[in-house]
């Protein structure tokens, strides 16, 4: 064994031969292990400075709280370390490939959360006068004008505050706009690759939902659409680039079908990080589309929202539009808050999510023009680049090119004993998000991957490798490195079975 | 372009390696005649000039903290410690997706699990689930969840329901079979006002909702309320705006309530404008699969180790589609956590404290109002935010003092055009009011009233 001079082993491994030992403390060096807040803190523990407030009547109508609420405190010291603590085993954009098809993990700048924090952003009140929040108006007027000027829309409604409650948005300005000439109709027409989303706001809308049939190349098929559209159809909901990373190559046609049997067109905006500055929704017959701000213009998903999910309307929807929305005035901007007849009325509480509103527009700003479209350009040239790169050892669903993801499904695993599941997993071990998965729906054990535009060549080139190093340990029938995927996560797989069996859905002291 | 990593170099390379010659053909799915339109916006501009241009536009906004603020009904200016805001800036939480690889996300669904809990606890109830995007449309999802339980139809929505809350309900259920009974807003009377809406329960009825304290302050005992709906198997859905307000005074679930929806930006969050914020979302063991929204439970992993997964997604869209509970799917993530960080710095300790001083500042607001002439207070009891009715327009007199650098309440005619009440104004008071902002406010008032 070498020692330096003070006598201290200077190799790994020389001080002792057995490394799988228990620590005492339960921490594992930088995995360290965290309770949960409930057995660390006490209910007379406090991290915040306490008001001293002196005896005065109180005017409650006697209604005082003298029963034990039970949330316990930390001192900021412990609330710090707490939650950096939990962070740690969180994986983000921030830490890695992020390639989760359909989700757009890209960059997210900390420009934007700069500029939300601006307090005349974060720190004004909804229902300040109107005189006191100019710039937050003008804001809300930029924003519409550049999603307006992108799409080739007339009229947008900023307050859905995320995807699918922009997709009731704009189901319910389809409905108001078929009930307003006397034909409410029964059925909205979605592909069975649709975000679960569409069929459940659909259903929200007092719709039947009936299946669109899609195509051997991965696009819907228009003869069959033809032939499903009729007088009773309301709207046909389309993903355009579909689900499948795909453009409908035969959108227009579509379009005209839909608008010959009297239906409106909502298209899901999930995916329009593809084609933004490259194609606008409005020259494609499209009635209506949402955003997801967090997915194409870069604001952070959070670990699961906040979303913001603005809708574009076409000239024939755009009388429906929900309150409230920023209108242009002699001196300025006035914000009209109360609906009139044809309005559907009111989505959301104030102006839906301003913050949100804020870093979008920074990011477009940052951006410009050109820089959206190179964007667009980049996360199609990525995702092309990942299914150029392992289409000879994984199996793509379709051919190319793709737009922004690559469709794999799980023709190539096929005898390995090897699942979706299981290649997803090891993902985890490389170090990397897994994509998505079974999803769409429409083919066997589908592996979504969608790199985004935020990723470098070197990045992709070392994703690249280890898909397929993957694939040839797969195929090689090294079962195990799979099947109890993943060996270096803090957290092996959870049992969801047994979390929905009894479910335990909050702390409590007896257990 | 700072935010776009590949170089010409790169893209050649790859192009070469796909074996296409120009980008376009890569979008040849799209209709040649609509490709690359002329986008009539501006080129990209620089980190320093986007900070510019965005600064100028926020410095034409009044600040809530630059003036004395007495603005409320439903959103509330309060103090959030400066580690609320450095910890939802940690990338590892702020760029993370929903927790659906739990391996690699027990840091959001372990806060996930402490919200739930810190949400019922507060709340009075045994479970909450994940958050909803806001107060307003977990309200409405409240009253779909009450016809899905009673399979009953009749919604009753209160008078002290804030405007807003009863306008979303409203819009999102007019293609649904809810019927909806909105009674009106007495804020000179609110014993009345929960009286009416005792009165309204039926045998029809599916739930009851109320606001507590309601949009225009006052703080009610809920117990006959709950009483009428249970005996009419009813549900009595209870909504909060001011969550701020659960350290001082009972919890709906001590009241009765079946459901609890609630909007938690007072607790973590700032004041944005409007959003984003937080729904609460809180109800009883034997609803949980009714519930709307994420729901994060305990397990364990394969070596046994206790960890967290979403569960019940049998429930929702992404599984069940078109018979989802509810269409929701991103929620409030990132608010929750401030929530849940603000809510662990305060402990029960720190939040009864808090909250203490948010019914002082109020307190001492009634009393220096009540030697102002034309200021009439309508409450006899609130938490931190009451109705006066003025002896001029109250819209005319918020207007009027804004010039004068005071905001100073929401004016009832806002939220409810015309109900006959323009001279009434709604006043809150948190703990961030001073004394010199009272002085100033009473003062302000003298001159314009």
């Amino acid at each position: 064994m070498s020692m330096n001079n003070q006598g201290r082993p200077t190799s790994a491994g020389a001080a002792t031969e057995n490394t799988d030992f228990e620590s005492f403390s339960g921490h594992k060096g930088l995995r360290l292990a965290e309770p949960l807040i409930f057995e660390l803190g006490s209910t007379e523990t406090t991290g915040v400075d306490v008001p001293e407030v002196g005896e005065f009547e109180m005017a409650i109508g006697g209604l005082e709280r003298t029963s034990e609420i039970g949330c316990p405190g930390l001192p900021e010291p412990d609330a710090v370390r707490h939650y950096t603590r939990l962070s740690r085993r969180n994986y983000g954009i921030d830490m890695g490939v992020f390639p989760l098809g359909s989700c757009t993990m890209k960059h997210n700048p900390r420009l934007n959360e700069k500029m939300a924090r601006l307090p005349g952003f974060g720190d004004i009140h909804p229902l300040q006068p109107k005189s006191t929040v100019k710039g937050a108006m003008q804001l809300m007027d930029e924003l519409s004008h550049w999603l307006c000027t992108l799409t080739g829309m007339p009229a947008v409604a900023l307050s859905p505050k995320a995807g699918a409650h922009g997709e009731l948005c704009g189901v319910m300005a389809i409905r108001s706009a078929l009930e307003a000439r006397g034909d409410a109709r029964e059925v909205i027409l979605c592909p069975e690759s649709a975000h679960g989303t569409n069929p459940a706001t659909a259903a929200f809308c007092g719709y039947k939902v009936k299946a669109i049939p899609a195509k051997d190349n991965g696009r819907v098929d228009l003869e069959a659409l033809k032939e499903a559209l009729d007088d009773t159809v309301a709207a046909v909901m389309l993903t355009n680039p579909n689900t499948c990373g795909l453009f409908e190559n035969e959108i227009r046609d579509i379009a005209d079908a839909i608008h010959a049997a009297g239906a409106f067109f909502y298209c899901d905006g999930a995916n329009f990080n593809a084609i933004m500055g490259k194609a606008r929704p409005g020259d494609l017959g499209v009635d209506a589309m949402h955003f997801n701000l967090h997915k194409t213009f870069s604001t952070p998903h959070g670990g699961g929202g906040p979303g913001s999910g603005p809708v574009v309307f076409s000239d024939a929807l755009k009388a429906h539009v929900p309150v409230p929305f920023v209108v242009k005035t002699d001196d300025g901007f006035d914000l009209v808050e109360d609906a009139d007849d044809k309005s559907m009325g009111r989505l959301v509480a104030y102006h839906g999510q301003m913050g949100m509103y804020v870093r979008a527009l920074s990011y477009m700003l940052s951006h410009g023009s050109d820089g959206i479209r190179q964007a667009a350009e980049d996360a199609v040239l990525n995702a092309n680049y990942v299914l150029a790169s392992l289409g000879d050892v994984m199996t793509a669903s379709f051919d190319g090119p793709c737009m922004h993801e690559a469709l794999f499904d799980d023709r190539f695993l096929k005898d390995t004993g090897v699942t979706t599941l299981d290649f997803a997993k090891a993902m985890i071990d490389e170090g990397y998000h897994p994509m998505t998965m079974y999803f769409p729906l429409v083919v066997h054990g589908a592996m979504l991957i969608e790199p985004t535009e935020s990723e470098s060549k070197y990045n992709m080139d070392q994703f690249i490798t280890s898909m397929r190093g993957l694939a040839g340990e797969a195929k090689g029938g090294n079962v195990d490195r799979f099947s109890g995927a993943p060996y270096h996560a803090p957290w092996g797989r959870l049992d969801e079975t047994q979390a929905a069996r009894k479910p335990v859905l909050r702390y409590s002291p007896e257990e | 372009m700072r935010y776009l990593p590949l170089t010409a170099t790169d893209r050649q390379a790859m192009l070469d390696k796909i074996g296409v010659r120009h980008i376009d053909e890569l979008f040849k799915d799209i209709p040649n005649d609509v490709l690359n339109p002329e986008i009539d916006l501006p080129r990209h501009k620089s980190e320093m000039e986007v900070e510019r241009y965005l600064s100028r536009m926020a410095a034409q906004n009044t600040a809530a903290g630059s003036v004395p603020f007495f603005v409320g009904a439903g959103a509330y200016k309060h103090h959030v410690p400066a580690t609320v805001d450095h910890m939802i800036q940690r990338g590892e939480f702020l760029t993370a997706y929903t927790p659906y690889q739990p391996e690699i996300a027990q840091g959001t669904l372990q806060y996930i699990f402490e919200f739930q809990t810190q949400v019922a606890q507060l709340t009075g109830m045994d479970v909450a689930n994940a958050s909803m995007y806001d107060g307003s449309t977990g309200c409405s999802e409240a009253v779909m969840m009450a016809r899905r339980v009673t399979r009953k139809k009749k919604a009753i929505l209160a008078g002290s329901l804030h405007a807003h809350y009863a306008s979303v309900v409203e819009t999102t259920t007019q293609f649904t079979d809810d019927v909806i009974e909105r009674l009106a807003p007495n804020p000179a009377n609110p014993e009345a006002e929960l009286q009416a809406a005792i009165d309204a329960i039926d045998a029809d009825t599916s739930c009851v909702v109320f606001q507590n304290p309601g949009v225009f302050g006052s703080v009610l005992d809920l117990r006959p309320l709950a009483e009428k709906a249970h005996e009419n198997k009813a549900l009595l859905i209870v909504v909060l705006t001011e969550v701020m307000s659960l350290g001082l005074i009972e919890s709906p679930g001590e009241m009765g309530a079946d459901i609890v929806v609630g909007e938690g930006q007072s607790i973590g969050n700032g004041l944005n404008f409007g959003g984003p914020y937080l729904g609460l979302f809180a109800t009883n063991q034997k609803f949980v699969r009714q519930m709307p929204g994420r729901l994060c439970g305990e397990t364990v992993d394969a070596d046994g180790k206790r960890g967290f997964v979403l569960t019940l997604s049998t429930r929702e869209q992404h599984i069940r589609r078109e018979k989802a509970t509810s269409n929701i799917c991103t929620n409030s993530g990132l608010c929750a956590l401030a929530f849940t960080v603000h809510m662990t710095l305060l402990g029960e300790k720190g939040l009864r404290g808090v909250s203490l001083a948010n019914h002082k500042a109020a307190v001492d607001l009634r009393d220096a109002l009540k030697g102002v002439d034309g200021v009439e207070v309508l409450n006899t009891t609130f938490f931190n935010e009451f109705s006066v009715k003025l002896s001029k327009d109250a819209a005319g007199v918020v207007d009027a003092l804004a010039d004068k650098g005071i905001l100073a309440g929401v004016p009832a005619s806002r939220l409810y055009p015309g109900a006959g009440l323009d001279d009434v104004l709604i006043l809150a008071a948190t703990e961030t009011v001073s004394a010199d902002d009272i002085d100033a406010l009473v003062a302000g008032l003298k001159e314009v009233l």
